[in-house]
């Protein structure tokens, strides 16, 4: 079936004249249309504008024109992605009618390339969560046991990834929003080095540790779209302004006496037996292709959630007080005065996880405050960013689980938010220390729920990363399994 | 106001804060045209608007332009900068943050030198120059229950110099915000239109005064916004006045260490409390993540200084010892940096400097005074049809006596109405050329004498009048000759013939 082929795949059938790019979009759609009532992965559809995107592309092959990258293959997007259709909502309801009257830089590469983006995914409001229970429009479940949760933040693109009602998504990842739900959904989810790609269009939650990525079924497909993505933006103060190097060539190619580090502060407590030896066995097939395993030392891991938890929300609070009812958005109906407007606007829009992380950041900002909490976040950011850089003298990747445990019921820890922020606890200091990070599937729980191990590397090492996942994948076939929800459909 | 019999001695001292549009042709952290009008909310963008998803980048233009205006202030260049968000709701700031340099402005410590009004100079030190994007505007409409936002201002590059509190009297606060305008104009950073708000001024006004062996300091008030010179003049002569009378009022009362905001009423000539500062915002600065921290490299700094031009104090010095003017000479001609560019165009052709400098500042001004019209508020001499070389042959005509001073009014109005006509060729056409026959000289005294026999008289026998009645009798014999004849000559003739008719008699 056209929607369980990979990207890569579909992309080459279509330039192949086996399959057509409508045929591949209907294949897709059709799959939404059969289980998205289910999983409430997508917040909304472009079912008309994909096909005439996909007709295009048709004819555009017909023509013996060039076609792009991802010519024809079905993209879904988070919807904190800017897009010039439909509206870009954050799952808020604060931006519920937002209509954007620009697209992002990478919805504009992606169709650039081809791609035929189908719908924007739900999403723990304004990426703020674990699990994508915090959306104004209700959970995504999971794919492979509907009770539960698909993670999150970006729930929507992993949940429609895994359950083949796109090829493709894109997620963003603030302190593991790609690579825990990845995780839990048993795909393949890469956090870019901070600045490979390009955050213009990208609504903000927390500026300097917001990355936009790939969620995938494999790893040809996470480098496919990285190379689409990736690249200097004149847009993007922050972006990198070196040329983008070459993930497709040399994936195949496996990766000569890599020496992996496992960090004793990434294991023991808190973690799923089921998970950590998932871990162990993926890095004792490693060993066995040659690697050398180190053990390295990340000592202000322990620090990590509670700086994270300082530095987010308060880049939150700022980025998050334009939402005021003046300009656009959500306003309150009858106000009695500015105040009222600003204060009613914003109690009525953002749900409660966000008035939690603005008031947590504007507290943590306020004079009198600020030294205390801000800057001495910013103080263990720096250690943490030590620590990797020696880690990273030792070895060339670290292995770790991505979640400490299998994906959790809905409604498990929604009522204790401190149980929730501890879901990010291997996942947050990627995005402090602004390297790149990424799931991969390793494994099943004895309640078939899938296990991802998370590989950490220096800046700008994703070129052997993709590769270092390719050499597993190579071995193994987790990520060929297919949830149920995914099987009953028929094209 | 106060009415006290003994005023006590007392020491003004003002620190100004100035905001300075910046004219980038685009605005301070997107490509959004910077202009001033047009309909609102039309010179706008994403980024301008604050939408979601958008980021701001810098503008390398207003950055040069700041460091320009802090290198005329002589201020150290960082060689780092950042950028931090200043957090306060209001509608006419989109994003309800500012842009702004909280602890490590581009522009640090520096000095101006501030020509008064006696023709001496101070010193005024500057404590810092940084970025920041200006906020839009709200507008009130009468009868309408809700306001309206205009975004076209919003994101104007805005440079704000702050000075330490060496200002000693209004006239010194409005001096010194007239000499920065000027900076602003030579270095062309700012048109400086202060009815545009292109510069916009708060001081900060106490008083130390000295009671019983002691010395009271009056708490410090700012006065925000004043957008004209006069009107900061007159915002500082109240603040005195009313310290003063608050002092007065309870002499024993320790004033208040709490810095408080007043606004100005320029139609009421009078300052209202706005705030006191203790119920300030918390205005949350913290480092914008969003923009990256800025290095500047010697050599960029080096660039820039070399394209600061000669700032109008050194030029003001340079007319006085280079080509003897006055100091009123040398003020009126550097007030414009296009004047003076003019000026020395001219010069450097080796125009006789006194006689140019009597054609700009005598019937050149004179014609750029008359063209202003409604559409355009001020004309500079520079802006009249009439070239370096032009000043220069016209300045050389009058000096070579090939014209006569009074002459080269008329010839101005001719090269001013007749594009590059030759001042030589327009002295001929107007019948200007100075007439230097004895006979035609005498014929014209003789006509002016026969014409005004009451001067004569005068001369002869009133001595009060002798030099009055020469005067008078000169001038009429250049009427008569309708400017052509050689004063010198005339001087020389009217002088003979009235003494012999003098020793007639």
């Amino acid at each position: 079936m056209i929607n369980e082929l990979s990207a890569v795949e579909v992309r080459d059938k279509i330039a192949a004249g086996e399959v057509t790019a409508v045929a591949a979009a209907q294949a897709s759609l059709s799959a939404i249309a059969h289980g998205d009532g289910q999983l409430h992965a997508y917040n909304a559809v472009f079912a008309d504008r994909a096909l005439q995107r996909a007709n295009a592309i048709d004819q555009a092959r017909a023509a013996g024109k060039p076609l792009g990258l991802l010519a024809g293959v079905p993209i879904a997007l988070k919807d904190n992605l800017c897009t010039t259709f439909g509206a870009t909502t954050c799952s808020s309801k604060m931006l519920k009618n937002f209509h954007s009257p620009y697209d992002a830089t990478v919805v504009k590469k992606l169709e650039q390339a081809g791609a035929v983006i189908l719908g924007k995914t739900n999403l723990d409001e304004f990426a703020m969560g674990s699990s994508t229970e915090n959306s104004a429009f209700g959970p995504t479940r999971n794919p492979w046991k509907t009770q539960c949760v698909p993670g999150g933040s970006s729930g929507g693109s992993a949940a429609a990834t895994a359950a083949r009602m796109c090829a493709a998504s894109l997620g963003s990842d603030t302190g593991g929003s790609i690579r825990q739900p990845a995780s839990l959904c048993g795909i393949v989810g890469l956090k870019p080095t901070y600045g490979l790609v390009s955050r213009y269009g990208l609504v903000a939650f927390a500026s300097s540790l917001d990355q936009i990525g790939p969620m995938t079924r494999c790893v040809e497909d996470a480098a496919l779209l990285l190379q689409v993505i990736a690249g200097h933006d004149p847009l993007d103060s922050t972006s990198w302004p070196e040329p983008v190097p070459d993930y497709l060539s040399d994936l195949d190619k496996p990766l000569e006496g890599v020496r992996i580090g496992l960090p004793a502060e990434f294991s023991g407590e808190g973690i799923e037996p089921e998970v950590s030896s998932a871990i162990a066995q993926a890095v004792d097939f490693y060993r066995s292709q040659g690697a050398t395993v180190v053990d390295v030392h990340l000592p202000h891991t322990k620090y990590g959630i509670a700086a994270y938890y300082v530095i987010a929300p308060a880049e939150a609070s700022s980025n998050l007080s334009r939402y005021d009812g003046v300009h656009y958005g959500h306003r309150t109906g009858r106000p009695e005065n500015l105040f009222d407007l600003y204060a009613a606007s914003r109690a009525e829009g953002f749900g409660p996880e966000v008035q939690r992380r603005i008031m947590l950041g504007t507290y943590a900002l306020s004079s009198g405050y600020y030294d205390a909490y801000y800057l001495r976040a910013l103080r263990v950011r720096q250690l943490i960013k030590q620590d990797f850089d020696r880690a990273f003298e030792k070895c060339d990747f670290i292995a770790c689980p991505t979640s400490p445990t299998v994906a959790f019921e809905l409604g498990a820890k929604s009522g204790d938010p401190l149980q929730m922020y501890l879901c990010d606890v291997f996942t947050v200091t990627c995005n402090i220390a602004g390297i790149p990070g990424m799931n991969i599937p390793c494994g099943f729980s004895n309640s078939g729920l899938p296990i991802g191990l998370q590989i950490l590397g220096p800046t700008f090492s994703e070129q052997r990363m993709l590769r270092l996942a390719r050499m597993y994948e190579k071995h193994h076939n987790w990520h060929t399994r297919k949830p149920k929800i995914s099987e009953s459909q028929a094209v | 106001m106060s009415t006290t019999a003994v005023e006590p001695q007392y020491k003004v001292l003002i620190g100004m804060e100035i905001h300075v549009q910046l004219a980038t042709k685009s605005k301070m952290f997107t490509g959004a045209a910077n202009g001033f009008g047009g309909e609102p909310n039309s010179q706008v963008d994403p980024v301008i608007l604050g939408l979601p998803g958008v980021l701001p980048v810098i503008n390398k233009r207003a950055v040069e332009m700041a460091m320009m205006v802090g290198l005329a202030l002589n201020c150290d260049i960082a060689a780092q900068t950042k950028w931090d968000r200043k957090s306060y709701y209001y509608p006419d700031l989109p994003k309800n943050y500012q842009i702004s340099q909280y602890d490590q402005p581009l522009c640090g410590p520096g000095s101006m030198e501030l020509p008064l009004s006696d023709g001496s100079s101070k010193t005024v030190r500057i404590r810092r120059a940084h970025l920041e994007e200006d906020a839009g505007k709200l507008m009130h409409e009468a009868g309408m229950t809700e306001s309206l936002v205009d975004l076209n201002r919003a994101g104007t590059p805005l440079l704000e110099i702050v000075t330490e509190p060496d200002l000693n009297s209004p006239e010194e606060a409005r001096l010194f915000g007239e000499e920065l305008r000027r900076i602003c104009r030579y270095l062309a950073v700012s048109h400086g239109i202060m009815q545009q708000g292109h510069m916009r001024f708060e001081p900060n006004i106490n008083l130390h005064i000295y009671h019983n062996g002691k010395t009271i300091k009056t708490a410090i008030t700012e006065v925000k916004n004043l957008n004209s010179f006069r009107s900061v003049e007159r915002a500082c002569g109240y603040e005195i006045q009313r310290q003063l009378a608050e002092f007065l009022a309870n002499p024993d009362v320790t004033p208040s260490a709490v810095k408080s905001t007043r606004g100005w009423d320029d139609d009421k000539g009078m300052t209202l409390l706005q705030r006191e500062k203790e119920e300030a915002h918390d205005y949350r600065y913290f480092p914008d993540p969003d923009l990256v921290p800025l290095h500047v490299a010697p050599h960029w700094v080096s660039d820039i200084r070399a394209g600061v031009v000669e700032l109008p104090i050194a030029r003001r010095k340079r007319y006085q010892e280079q080509f003897g003017m006055s100091a009123k000479e040398a003020f009126s001609l550097t007030e414009e940096r296009d004047v003076a560019d003019l000026f020395d165009r001219a010069a450097s052709l080796g125009a006789p400097v006194r006689r140019l400098t009597n054609l700009f500042l005598g019937p050149a001004a004179k014609m750029a005074n008359e063209a202003a019209s409604a559409e355009a508020a001020t004309v500079l001499i520079s802006d009249l049809p009439v070239t370096a070389q032009q000043y220069a042959k016209l300045a050389e005509l009058i000096e070579s006596g090939g014209i006569s001073a009074t002459s080269a009014v008329p010839i101005f109005e001719y090269l001013v109405k007749n594009l590059d006509a030759d001042p030589a060729e327009a002295a001929r056409e107007l019948g200007l050329v100075q007439v230097r026959d004895q006979n035609q000289t005498e014929a014209w005294v003789m006509q002016a004498m026969a014409a005004n026999p009451q001067a004569i008289s005068d001369f002869k026998n009133n001595p009060k009048k002798k030099q009055a009645s020469l005067g008078f009798l000169r001038g009429a014999v250049m009427k008569a000759s309708q400017g052509k004849a050689d004063p010198k000559l005339v001087g020389e003739i009217l002088e003979a013939k009235l003494n012999a008719a003098s020793q007639e008699s």
